[in-house]
């Protein structure tokens, strides 16, 4: 388990393509750059779009780790 | 040199049933989330999809339809009721797997930005008038969509 310590911590299970994304977003737009947002999904296509989402976006996607069914996201907002 | 990556979306919707109202909203709800700008241009049945109180209430057909997730002979397809059918078992299936509303896709186009245009020839062709659309279009033609499009886009058809 990665021990890193978000701002903001958002859980998303249970929200299919593209709400993980759309709603990671609206909560990034609310952070202060340099803050750490951590996203909970159960959504496994989640895994390869918040690699694209943050490749497309700029934002940095610190980890991704699965955990009995549910995909952890640590991302920090860059811009 | 940095890579020139597209940034914009354009699409275009065509059709006007169920399963075809997906791919543009879907796209452009993530689109939109990835930071690029969009625009949907509805044309001919597309249009269907911006009156006024008929995007939770659109079908799908089974008839020639062979990819239908339950398989259905043209023969029985064509028996009144079935349209009805296909589509009840459709929005069960997209409730199940927790897929939001075409209604709640199109308000959130329209939260994130997403420009959605009408095209006014077939407004004019099939009768439409602007009450019987919702809030928040632009009317256009055909140049509108393209000029938008112009601009190092990708560009979808549905």
């Amino acid at each position: 388990m990665t021990e890193i310590t978000p701002h903001q911590t958002v859980d998303f299970s249970g929200l299919s393509c593209p709400m993980p994304i759309i709603k990671t977003k609206k909560a990034i737009d609310g952070m202060a750059v340099g803050e750490i947002l951590k996203m909970i999904s159960t959504d496994p296509g989640s895994v390869s779009d918040m690699q694209a989402w943050a490749q497309k976006t700029g934002q940095t996607l610190l980890s991704h780790e699965e955990n009995g069914g549910k995909y952890i996201f640590f991302i920090k907002k860059t811009k | 040199m940095p890579e020139e990556t597209a940034k914009r979306l354009a699409i275009i919707a065509l059709h006007g049933s169920m399963d075809m109202a997906y791919p543009p909203f879907i796209l452009a709800t993530a689109a939109a989330a990835m930071d690029m700008e969009v625009a949907i241009f509805f044309t001919f049945y597309g249009l269907e999809l911006l009156k006024k109180g008929k995007i939770d209430k659109l079908k799908v057909a089974p008839i020639a339809n062979p990819a239908m997730p339950v398989p259905m002979p043209n023969i029985i397809g064509m028996l009144p009721g079935m349209t009805a059918m296909a589509t009840k078992m459709m929005n069960k299936w997209m409730k199940k797997a927790n897929v939001s509303k075409l209604s709640e896709l199109l308000s959130l186009s329209k939260e994130l930005g997403v420009k959605l245009i009408a095209c006014q020839m077939t407004m004019d062709v099939m009768g439409i008038k602007k009450e019987d659309l919702i809030d928040g279009l632009e009317i256009g033609g055909a140049a509108t969509f393209l000029e938008f499009a112009s601009h190092n886009a990708i560009t979808l058809t549905f």
